[in-house]
């Protein structure tokens, strides 16, 4: 009975994060902290700013990570599918719905009219993010370190056409293989339980 | 063969993107737009702005509608499945290792160094949106869109679902002609 109480709460709590959660992932861990530390109560801040640490050292998508990871622990395998499920059907179901229904009238003017204005709004979405992307890497690495690595990135995506793949692979071997060499994880710990 | 295509597609963003998933978009993009050519940059663009105007993780709405419009509901499963778990099941199999490591300044500067060239790659993505943009609407339409959005967004704090409700009314009266 207590088994499939908390399955239903998973199921809860991950869809609430999903269907309340703008901006993406990295923008609804709060939800995720509010339903799993305040709300069920599944652990407390020490553990889930463990879980949030581990999260941000892997690749992929945060929001799914999160879901799994902290599905498995309180429902197990079950848990996983369930906490995921939650996450990601509803908005992925609308999003369909909503892009099916627009083709359906791509034609008419009006609709036409709509997928022209909200460019520019997308446009300065990514702008923004890119920002945040660079003003990160200057506070861990420092402004002369991320020039260097912006220009060279530019140098080799955008000049020579490396495919990005490659590059960030380059970049990740670099850095197990030499980053012991560099600031103690200083600058690390300050940003631990940092989304981004 | 094209469920391979879809699970490699996303598979890659998946296991390359740092910074969680806003961050592999551009990734994505590469994939979807300029090796696979499912898509247009426009088509990618619109797909990508109606999925930011929706709540949830980004990453697996667009893998959920890419996956479907290439593939149906099995090739919608397969991108969400190539997205979600391979990260996932290393996060979880490597739990105890990664707890151990978690702090250690190699995987630390792994995520540090990577970030500069997600930057650029957003960079030239965004760079990519206000070109089609200006081709499609002109170059004041653009900036006038551009400036209230940002405004709006950043400045005074509205919330970005309502502010792209507001650019879609906007659209439909006014360029739609």
């Amino acid at each position: 009975m207590k088994k499939n109480k908390n399955q239903a709460n998973l199921f809860m709590a991950f869809f609430r994060v999903g269907i309340f959660g703008f901006g993406g992932g990295p923008a609804s861990i709060t939800l995720v902290h509010k339903e799993v530390v305040k709300h069920y109560k599944w652990m407390n801040e020490e553990e889930f700013s463990d879980v949030l640490a581990l999260g941000n050292a892997m690749p992929g998508p945060i929001a799914t990570k999160m879901a799994g990871y902290i599905g498995y622990r309180v429902g197990g395998l079950t848990g996983l599918f369930n906490a995921i499920a939650a996450t990601i059907v509803p908005t992925v179901a609308a999003m369909i719905l909503l892009l099916a229904t627009l083709n359906a009238y791509r034609d008419v003017a009006w609709v036409n009219g709509m997928s022209q204005a909200v460019i520019p709004v997308v446009a300065v979405m990514l702008g923004v993010l890119t920002w945040d992307f660079i003003k990160k890497s200057s506070s861990a690495l420092g402004w002369l370190i991320t020039l260097f690595l912006v220009g060279a990135s530019l140098l080799f995506l955008e000049w020579l056409n490396v495919h990005p793949a490659i590059l960030i692979a380059v970049i990740l071997a670099y850095a197990l293989l030499f980053g012991h060499k560099g600031k103690k994880g200083k600058a690390g710990r300050k940003h631990r339980g940092d989304p981004q | 063969m094209i469920y391979w295509e879809i699970f490699l597609a996303f598979f890659i963003p998946g296991i390359l993107g740092y910074g969680g998933g806003p961050a592999s978009i551009p990734l994505v993009e590469n994939e979807v737009v300029n090796r696979y050519e499912w898509m247009t940059t426009q088509e990618f663009s619109e797909v990508l702005a109606l999925g930011n105007s929706l709540p949830g993780p980004i990453a697996t709405k667009m893998a959920g509608y890419i996956g479907y419009a290439e593939g149906g509901w099995l090739g919608a499963l397969v991108a969400l499945f190539a997205t979600v778990a391979p990260s996932l099941i290393l996060m979880v199999a490597l739990l105890s290792l990664l707890l151990k490591y978690k702090d250690s300044p190699r995987v630390k500067m792994m995520s540090s160094l990577v970030r500069p060239t997600i930057a650029v790659l957003l960079g030239v993505m965004t760079w990519g949106f206000f070109a089609d943009s200006i081709e499609a609407s002109g170059g004041i339409q653009t900036a006038v869109l551009a400036l209230i959005s940002f405004v709006l967004m950043e400045k005074m704090n509205v919330h970005p679902a309502l502010v792209i409700a507001g650019a879609l009314l906007y659209g439909a009266v006014f360029l739609g002609g």
